[in-house]
């Protein structure tokens, strides 16, 4: 059914209909509607079956899905920004230990200084802890990557993490298309856990494993990834069928076949490039993009397939590895390693700002002249920097960074001036 | 032989030169679950706790009382520590109950979820402990535990307090108590050992969350541990039930005297027996023969330092809080508590 929602609604409603048995919540901005709104559904008898926890911290709310998954019921959460990095001892726990729950975490700059708004910096906080990871271009893939998700997760036995930018999806109103239950219940069957707490049957999860059998369990779990490279184009064929529309998947092109340039992005800001791309390519520029769906596990064969005649690629991403560049560019470099193609770095959004079809078409002629720093920051404003490296350099107690910042720029500033 | 006891607290028999209660002398249904023949054998033979080990004892008793309230329809979940370590080194497990561990500090998130998940799924008969050491409850574990307790969840937590993190190398936790020696508090400068005023009680905090049941158990009165085990299986709600268990390696005492320092912590006033319902306490066990607590600390190495002269003041502190303990929760009857 076609409605105008908010994104955060359109995901809680998606969940519903996943027929969770066990959601437990607690609010950081910008995923709290969400869970809100699931907290409303299960309160007004619109979930059956379903218990809803009110916990103390993320990490208990990790920590109780990981009881409640290991119970045999299907389990979700949704998190951001410092609750991600909060509850990362059970985030790295749930993968080590198969448990197939699903993470709505809708992405927000991490701390200090703090910043509620969007960049990935959370979710990459958590690239190697062996969750899938998926990221969204629009509200309606956030709704059908969901329901994707938890097929995906008990399939494997694994967790999966959908991936939203915050605000920018989360609270933004936009047409979605949300299924029927008929067509979920379709796709998605019950969850058959592939091992259970049942005192019928007893186990013991959780033992303690040392040097004689870890490589084959670390193994194992990038196998069980590897795997997902098959199962994530293979549900997204067969979503395709049931609902008719093309979300999901490893990666998706836009033009890239046979453009010079291929800007390779994840999340929302696809949708601001589509237009800028077309607007270069109207002037008779050769460019193209591609958006990577799932970072983890990293498409490596399925990105060389679409870049190998590629003269250069732009790698556009809202999040910085400090002390080394970026994040996705270096992932992509190791993929495309013995091809001849220039890959430029370009790091912008970061703490939510604002990326413009100006700003981006500028940055994106830098890179064709092959002309970018390496990584290079988007839209940087180096006056900023440079003023407060002069304080330092001028006196030992210059004090706190962001405050000295906030001195020189935003309405601190603008009431000096008065 | 006597007329059979109305409860389990009225129970006064004794075998010769012990305080403990013979089975032989009871009736079928008061008997310990070890004397039964379908005992579940809960925390089995084989694992790898120290000789003497009050955790394994108290567990042990624990788990199997409770699988007999609830018909063997129990799933635990356990804290890392010493409990998760001597029992599950892979690929072996001592567990014959569905068990998990997941991380230190989640013991009571986890039995939190697994709670929901039964009540999900309409299993209501099966029922959810979590447990952990005293650092897993009392420190780390401490926000989740809250929060279970908050949320008045369906789950018995057992904390098996040693009064110190043992597994790591016996630092001190939050429920170590005043001059005892750990790795991180020496018997070293002008008070050694472990700081007096500091530490928390987390049976008194659990009351405070207002929780239908909280209790405190010794492993010298086992009786009184499947009785608490027990009565707390027949409640809804988040329970509590710390049991004092302690530890050879970590305390410097004798193996065979784990069940006797028990015993004397409980006699002296450190540790007192006390059962609350919604916060108001209903009951606690009367000390049988007060006896003083350099009597207890004598057999410990990690108060050594206590008993000489040069640190008498550390002995009177530890002395007047077992005297406010038994003052506080009334602990000696007027005549004396003697009979």
């Amino acid at each position: 059914m076609l409605k105008q929602v908010e994104g955060s609604h359109a995901v809680a409603e998606a969940v519903a209909l996943c027929r969770p048995e066990v959601i437990s919540a607690y609010p950081i901005t910008p995923q709290t509607h969400i869970v809100e709104d699931l907290g409303t559904m299960v309160k007004a008898g619109g979930i059956e079956n379903c218990e809803f926890l009110l916990v103390e911290s993320e990490f208990g709310a990790l920590s109780a899905c990981i009881g409640s998954s290991a119970a045999g019921a299907r389990s979700y959460t949704a998190t951001s920004s410092q609750g991600m990095l909060f509850m990362m001892e059970a985030v790295y726990n749930a993968s080590g230990m198969g448990l197939p729950i699903v993470m709505t975490v809708g992405n927000r700059a991490i701390g200090a200084p703090i910043n509620i708004w969007n960049d990935w910096g959370d979710a990459m906080s958590a690239r190697d802890a062996g969750w899938i990871q998926l990221f969204v271009e629009s509200n309606q893939q956030a709704v059908d990557v969901h329901i994707q998700a938890f097929k995906l997760a008990e399939q494997l036995s694994l967790p999966v993490m959908v991936c939203m930018d915050g605000f920018i999806l989360t609270h933004s109103y936009s047409r979605v298309d949300i299924p029927e239950q008929e067509q979920v219940d379709a796709f998605l069957p019950a969850f058959e856990p592939r091992q259970v707490l049942d005192p019928a049957v007893p186990v013991s999860m959780g033992a303690m494993v040392g040097p004689e059998a870890f490589t084959e369990v670390r193994y194992l779990a990038h196998h069980k990834q590897m795997e997902a490279l098959e199962l994530i184009p293979e549900q997204a064929a067969a979503f395709q069928q049931i609902f008719g529309r093309d979300s999901g998947g490893l990666t998706k092109s836009f033009e890239c076949e046979g453009a010079e340039t291929v800007v390779v992005t994840m999340g929302s800001v696809i949708g601001t490039m589509k237009e800028v791309l077309a607007g270069m390519r109207a002037d008779g520029i050769s460019i193209g993009a591609l958006a990577v769906r799932s970072f983890r596990p990293f498409p490596k064969d399925t990105l060389r397939a679409c870049l190998q005649n590629a003269k250069r690629v732009i790698v556009f991403e809202k999040c910085l590895a400090v002390g080394m560049g970026g994040i996705l560019a270096m992932n992509l470099r190791m993929a495309l390693k013995d091809f001849p193609i220039r890959v430029h770095s370009a790091i912008g959004g970061l703490g939510g700002r604002p990326i413009t079809r100006a700003n981006l078409r500028r940055m994106f002629e830098k890179g064709i002249r092959d002309e970018m720093e390496e990584p290079h920051f988007h839209d940087i404003q180096m006056d900023i920097v440079e003023r407060e490296l002069e304080r330092e350099r001028a006196q030992r107690r210059s004090g706190s960074i962001a405050e000295n910042i906030l001195q020189d720029v935003g309405v601190v500033a603008a009431a000096k001036t008065i | 032989m006597a007329q059979i006891p109305e409860s389990l607290q009225k129970v006064r028999f004794y075998q010769t030169g012990t305080l403990t209660v013979g089975n032989r002398l009871l009736d079928a249904e008061h008997r310990s679950v070890q004397a039964t023949l379908d005992r579940s054998n809960s925390l089995d033979s084989g694992h790898r706790a120290c000789q003497g080990c009050g955790e394994a004892l108290g567990a042990r008793f624990a788990i199997d009382a409770a699988m007999r309230a609830t018909d063997n329809r129990l799933i635990a979940a356990n804290a890392t520590g010493c409990l998760e370590v001597f029992t599950t080194p892979y690929p072996e497990t001592a567990w014959s109950v569905p068990w998990i561990h997941s991380l230190f500090g989640n013991a009571a998130a986890v039995g939190a979820g697994i709670a929901a998940a039964m009540k999900a799924k309409g299993r209501k008969d099966v029922r959810v402990i979590a447990q952990g050491g005293d650092g897993g409850t009392t420190d780390i574990g401490f926000g989740c535990l809250s929060g279970m307790f908050d949320r008045n969840d369906d789950v018995l937590y057992i904390c098996y307090n040693n009064e110190a993190y043992m597994n790591t190398g016996v630092q001190r936790s939050s429920a170590t108590p005043g001059a005892a020696r750990t790795a991180t508090t020496m018997p070293v400068g002008k008070d050694p050992g472990n700081a007096f005023n500091t530490g928390k009680s987390v049976p008194l905090i659990a009351m405070a969350h207002l929780i239908p049941y909280v209790a405190t158990a010794s492993v010298h009165d086992l009786h009184d541990l499947e009785h608490k085990v027990t009565k707390a299986m027949g409640v809804r709600g988040s329970r509590y039930i710390e049991i004092f268990v302690p530890c050879p390696l970590g305390w410097g005492s004798k193996p065979s005297d784990t069940v006797k320092i028990a015993r004397l912590a409980v006699e002296c006033g450190l540790f007192p027996l006390i059962e609350a319902e919604h916060g108001e306490i209903t009951g606690v066990t009367k000390i049988r023969s007060k006896t003083p607590v350099a009597d207890y600390l004598k057999l410990q190495r990690r108060f050594a330092h206590v008993l000489k002269p040069d640190n008498a003041h550390q002995l009177e502190q530890l002395q007047a809080i077992a005297d406010r303990n038994i003052s506080r929760f009334n602990l000696v009857d007027d005549q004396g508590g003697q009979e």
